[in-house]
């Protein structure tokens, strides 16, 4: 088991050095220096506490991303619909935010329970198509992501039109943003929220019901082989829809993070680029939560550097995506990374061997 | 009634080419058995590269600028879509997964490439395919008006392939060995098709469809290139299964979607349609997507090993 485990470590590794050679060869190729450019990066992402609160803030929604693509695939679904699921979860985190006025722990408990809620209802209709009717979870969370598009599009103008742009909704009032004057103060500033917090639990809270409890071990089961999952008497189906329920809640939460945390407000126009990122964030953790946790924070760096170094060179901030989508490509065809370690074992091992095999050669003279 | 159709039309015949070449490109490639969600990302790339080649030979060739655009963006489609080939044919890679990474690249890419030569990451074209009325054919009474009026150059050139394509699947050997693979490719490997080569051609086939939709969408109504195709990828996609996978299927899956959009993009002008919600004119296409997902879901015209990496060794 351990080794496995290191194994997929060392493969996100090289993933990510991949995807950032890949980058230091774009800049090269646009006439830029690569060493300063990823000294911007980071440097923008980690060089004092407020730019680390915002590189934290970043990876928030991140987290909850990667955590939804990663527990569906653990169901051995694929969840590419965690763009709309959070757009839908922080409509409805949004929509309660402004239509309530109640003391903050409880707007604030409604209105990441809307989220969760929002959320896990967008990923159910999949979910029960999926069940129900076989139809292929991919093509159909797609479409919802863009129902879910024109439904915020629509709603947010309509309902909750901000004060100068019709293209966003009014800003939240500070009772109901999950930043927190303290917080934001011990950060110098920062977009840092208390979403953070969440995702923290959501990363605890996962991990124990994928190891600890029955209903992961149903879901895993179902996974690996649905088949001998149904011979075994477990309830498939009702499994598959409370996996991607469960996907969608943390999305969901994720959208709450990102639009009610991080931002104050709720754009139409835009499908958060977020829910992609997340099935990254879920490859390169390896569907892990902890590393799911990780891979975020890597990605929240790249992105909360990129404006920095963009601001100090001239490399475009895309730079930050392309590293990213490079390194799913990598991790896609991790394949071909695995061979590679495995020959390196094998040579290491095999001059190993031949160490071994001298030794009693010689004692024996 | 009939001035509103005959006014919206052009543009809705305008709007299903690209969606039409894009989603017949996607047919080509889960024929061969390979599942390319990555449509969206080949469509970006032919926008891009067809922006860049028309915007630098306009000023100095203005005739043939265009239709260098189309070509180039056919060939940036292929050399794009080989990153998706070489990940699911030869490494076995999670196909949806290797698309994913094929849209995220090319949005970020082209975006990066446009703003270091633009600033901005748009490229504006001078002026894109001019529209011209059929001669003869469109001078009969209601279908000239429909079919035959206001129409690109592009549009044709795109029916043309769509029914040379129908000819290639269903009359050649060629075709027969591309459905075999994605229906049954051991079958078809124990029968000498090489399997990975008519999988190659069917992924390149989709690089080069998918980036000629691209570039059709830049040289008809758009005339920039803003590192989107605004989701036109995934609705080629969508055409696909709601085309149930043959020609004539994703042509009338593609017009219907093109008509609802152009229908919901008109609606503010329209008194008639303007008391309809826009909201569900807007999520009219994917809502019948889902529907027709349902409804085919027991008689599945899919090919049979779509998305399972073949394995030469396996049997």
């Amino acid at each position: 088991m351990k080794t496995t485990v290191n194994k997929q470590v060392i493969i996100g590794l090289i993933s990510v050095v991949l995807g950032l050679l890949a980058g230091a060869l774009l800049m090269l190729i646009t006439g830029n220096n690569p060493f300063e450019g990823y000294n911007y990066l980071f440097r923008g992402g980690l060089m004092n506490i407020e730019r680390i609160g915002n590189t934290l803030a970043t990876a928030t929604p991140l987290i909850f991303t990667g955590l939804s693509v990663a527990f569906a695939f653990k169901t051995g679904l694929f969840n590419i619909g965690a763009s709309g699921q959070m757009l839908f979860g922080g409509l409805c985190a949004t929509a309660v935010g402004l239509s309530f006025d109640m003391p903050r722990f409880i707007l604030l408990a409604a209105m990441i329970l809307a989220a969760m809620i929002g959320g896990g209802l967008w990923a159910l209709i999949p979910g029960f198509l999926k069940a129900r009717f076989n139809v292929h979870e991919v093509v159909a969370t797609i479409m919802m992501n863009w129902i879910s598009y024109w439904v915020i599009y629509y709603t947010v103008p309509a309902f909750f039109k901000g004060e100068f742009l019709e293209t966003e909704s009014r800003n939240l009032p500070a009772a109901a943003s999950l930043k927190a004057p303290w917080l934001t103060n011990l950060f110098d500033g920062s977009f840092i929220n208390y979403g953070l917090f969440l995702a923290v639990i959501a990363v605890i809270l996962i991990e124990i019901i994928l190891n600890r409890t029955i209903l992961g071990f149903e879901l895993k089961a179902a996974g690996y082989n649905r088949f001998s999952a149904e011979y075994a008497g477990m309830n498939v189906n009702r499994n598959i829809i409370l996996s991607m329920v469960i996907a969608g809640a943390l999305a969901g939460v994720g959208g709450a993070t990102f639009y009610i945390g991080y931002a104050s407000n709720i754009q139409i126009g835009v499908l958060p680029s977020l829910g992609f990122d997340g099935i990254a964030v879920a490859l390169l953790g390896s569907n892990a939560p902890y590393g799911v946790f990780i891979s975020a924070l890597f990605f929240g760096i790249l992105h909360s550097g990129k404006g920095f170094m963009n601001a100090m060179t001239s490399i475009p901030p895309e730079i930050g995506d392309t590293i990213i989508a490079t390194i799913i490509y990598f991790a896609a065809t991790s394949v071909l990374i695995e061979k590679g370690v495995n020959a390196v074992k094998a040579k290491l091992s095999g001059m190993k061997n031949k160490e071994q095999e001298s030794v009693p050669a010689e004692g024996g003279r | 009634m009939w001035a509103i159709i005959s006014q919206i039309f052009p543009y809705a015949m305008a709007f299903t080419a690209p969606l039409l070449i894009t989603s017949l490109g996607g047919l080509f490639s889960e024929k061969s058995g390979v599942v390319n969600i990555g449509l969206e990302g080949l469509m970006v790339i032919g926008s891009f590269s067809s922006a860049l080649v028309i915007s630098t030979f306009q000023p100095i060739y203005p005739e043939g600028a265009i239709w260098l655009g189309l070509i180039a963006a056919m060939a940036a489609g292929i050399l794009f879509s080989l990153l998706h080939a070489f990940a699911s044919i030869n490494l076995n890679a999670n196909q949806v997964i290797s698309g994913t990474a094929i849209n995220m690249i090319a949005g970020a890419l082209t975006v990066f490439i446009a703003r270091n030569l633009t600033g901005s990451g748009n490229i504006h074209i001078m002026s894109g395919l001019t529209r011209f009325n059929v001669p003869l054919l469109s001078s009969i009474p209601v279908i000239g008006k429909l079919f035959f009026s206001q129409t690109y150059m592009s549009t044709w050139l795109i029916l043309l392939i769509l029914f040379v394509s129908r000819f290639v699947i269903y009359k050649t050997a060629f075709g027969l060995r591309l459905r075999a693979c994605g229906d049954h490719p051991h079958a078809a490997d124990a029968a000498g098709v090489n399997v990975y080569v008519i999988r190659y051609i069917g992924v390149m086939l989709s690089g080069a469809f998918a980036g000629l939709g691209g570039a059709a969408i830049l040289v008809t109504y758009s005339g920039e290139f803003n590192g989107s195709v605004a989701g036109l990828g995934f609705l080629a996609l969508a055409s696909l299964i709601f085309g149930q996978w043959k020609p004539l299927g994703i042509l009338g899956a593609t017009f219907f979607f093109g008509f609802a959009t152009t229908v919901a993009n008109v609606s503010q002008a329209v008194p008639a349609l303007a008391a309809i919600p826009p909201v569900l004119l807007k999520t009219f296409p994917y809502i019948v997507t889902l529907i027709a997902l349902i409804i085919f879901s027991k008689s599945s015209q899919a090919p049979k090993a779509a998305g399972e990496p073949f394995d030469h060794g396996k049997k």
